[in-house]
């Protein structure tokens, strides 16, 4: 836990000092509050709307954490249906291609037109942008399975499946582990898209509904509850590779 | 036990590599196929363990005993490829757990301790040194118990100390098995094996050795005086006659 604590150490420290950083540029250029709050100002913004930003926060928090949930697990099935069957890469390669090649950002608005206001298009948006880097580094490293490695399964006579769990899948867990570093920094992005582009609940429409009405104090701290559960999310992933490394 | 022959002329893709080889290898003995890099000697190996590659053999591959080949023989390969992820017992027994079969934990820790790695059966490979890796490889081409052990440069990478040590321990524990021994080292060829031979581009030359038992003592007279001439015949270049 040494590591942990050292990482919220250098954490607070560079956020101490871009504070700092923040207060001064405020300071010194006269800007108004309603283009550039101060920190102070924010700080007095997350303090008096605490429990509008936790109940915007928890919608979001919620429908990212699924939506990284269903995109890792469907990247994960995926990846290892790519790498057990050739049919299935003669199949499923040229729509994987093709599912990067749109950008998914550019489905928002259609997919919050089938699926409404609510939970389901955030979901869905997070799952389809983290789908792609999941699946392809977990699939990259399943495929680069080293020579003496391959050799050994041949020699031995194992069948796909017992290759496949007792070689490839150790030996891709670290790519995994790079796909689900990309998925966790992308699935904030998607679910801020997503409910700019339409919803009635969650941070980003409060950024929205904050930054109409002038606001801008709190927006700051809606994106700083946002930048926090980003920070939560990406050390809870450390700590999980750190216990399998282990 | 299974002697093999090996008749033909290998090839490397579309290039001839060795022309009219001809080895004749006895069962449950040492023999040892020497040669410069890329003379072909990892390609022999690969072609005795069934493992796919750019080599052709057009000629004949056999088992003395008549039976095919497949499933007979283990492979032990130069730098350890152990797995990173697991420790040694898992190491030694992924073998079984590859086929389907149940791994015989028992005789897994009784290996490790036979190759001298009692105590360490919870170590990951990254924990280990090299001469420690390769021990940890015997152990693993020992519980395969396969008649037929192919070892390719099996102690290439480790120092003059460590390489005699692997030498002897695996003489003494590979004993009575059909043993392969490809390398580029002189002595470990005159100290091994049974019967040795010089690869090159016209076939394969049988090298006379040293009588008495494996491992033979490195500072024996006989023993110098081969690795004397063997020297000086490495030294020589290789034309092909015709």
């Amino acid at each position: 836990m040494r590591w942990l604590t050292h990482l919220l150490l250098r954490a607070i420290a560079a956020a101490g000092f871009a504070l700092t950083f923040w207060h001064f540029v405020v300071w010194a250029t006269g800007v108004p509050g309603f283009i550039l709050p101060g920190p102070a100002r924010v700080g007095a913004a997350l303090w008096d709307k605490a429990p509008l930003l936790w109940e915007h926060a928890q919608f979001t928090a919620v429908n990212l954490l699924t939506g990284l949930a269903a995109g890792v697990a469907l990247g994960v099935v995926t990846a290892l249906n790519l790498a057990l069957s050739p049919g299935a890469r003669v199949l499923l390669r040229p729509m994987l291609i093709f599912a990067q090649a749109v950008p998914v950002f550019a489905l928002a608005p259609i997919l919050t037109l089938w699926l409404g206001y609510g939970a389901a298009s955030k979901i869905v948006i997070v799952m389809l942008v983290i789908y792609f880097p999941v699946t392809s580094a977990f699939f990259d490293g399943l495929m680069r399975l080293p020579a003496p490695m391959s050799d050994l399964a041949l020699m031995m006579r194992a069948t796909p499946l017992r290759r496949l769990v007792l070689l490839q899948v150790p030996h891709a867990l670290p790519a995994l582990g790079s796909g689900l570093r990309l998925a966790v920094v992308y699935a904030p992005f998607a679910v801020i898209i997503g409910e700019w582009v339409g919803a009635s609940r969650g941070l980003g429409y409060l950024m929205l509904l904050a930054n109409g009405r002038g606001q801008t104090d709190l927006m700051f701290a809606a994106l700083f509850v946002l930048a926090a559960i980003s920070f939560l999310l990406f050390a809870a992933l450390e700590t999980l590779a750190k216990g399998i490394r282990a | 036990m299974i002697a093999l022959g090996v008749m033909g002329d290998l090839w490397m893709g579309d290039a001839p590599l060795i022309r009219n080889l001809a080895l004749d290898i006895p069962a449950g003995r040492w023999s040892c196929l020497l040669g410069a890099s890329g003379v072909g000697k990892s390609a022999i190996a690969r072609l005795i363990a069934g493992l796919p590659g750019p080599q052709r053999l057009k000629g004949r591959l056999i088992a003395r005993d008549g039976l095919p080949l497949a499933g007979t023989v283990t492979m032990m390969a130069q730098g350890e490829h152990l797995l990173p992820w697991a420790d040694l017992v898992q190491n030694v027994t992924i073998g079984a757990r590859l086929r389907g079969a149940q791994p015989d934990m028992a005789r897994a820790h009784a290996l490790l301790a036979q190759v001298g790695l009692a105590g360490l059966e919870h170590r990951r490979p990254a924990e280990l040194s090299g001469g420690q890796g390769q021990r940890v490889a015997l152990a693993r081409v020992l519980i395969e118990d396969a008649p037929i052990v192919v070892l390719d440069e099996p102690f290439s990478a480790l120092d003059t100390a460590t390489r005699l040590a692997m030498q002897d321990l695996a003489a003494a524990l590979l004993k009575g098995r059909t043993v392969i021994l490809i390398t580029h080292d002189p002595l470990e060829a005159i100290r091994l094996s049974d019967r040795a031979w010089l690869l090159g581009p016209c076939g394969a030359e049988d090298l006379g050795l040293p009588e008495g038992a494996t491992p033979r003592d490195f500072r024996a007279p006989e023993v110098l005086a081969a690795q004397a001439a063997l020297l000086a015949r490495l030294h020589r270049n290789i034309a092909c006659a015709g």
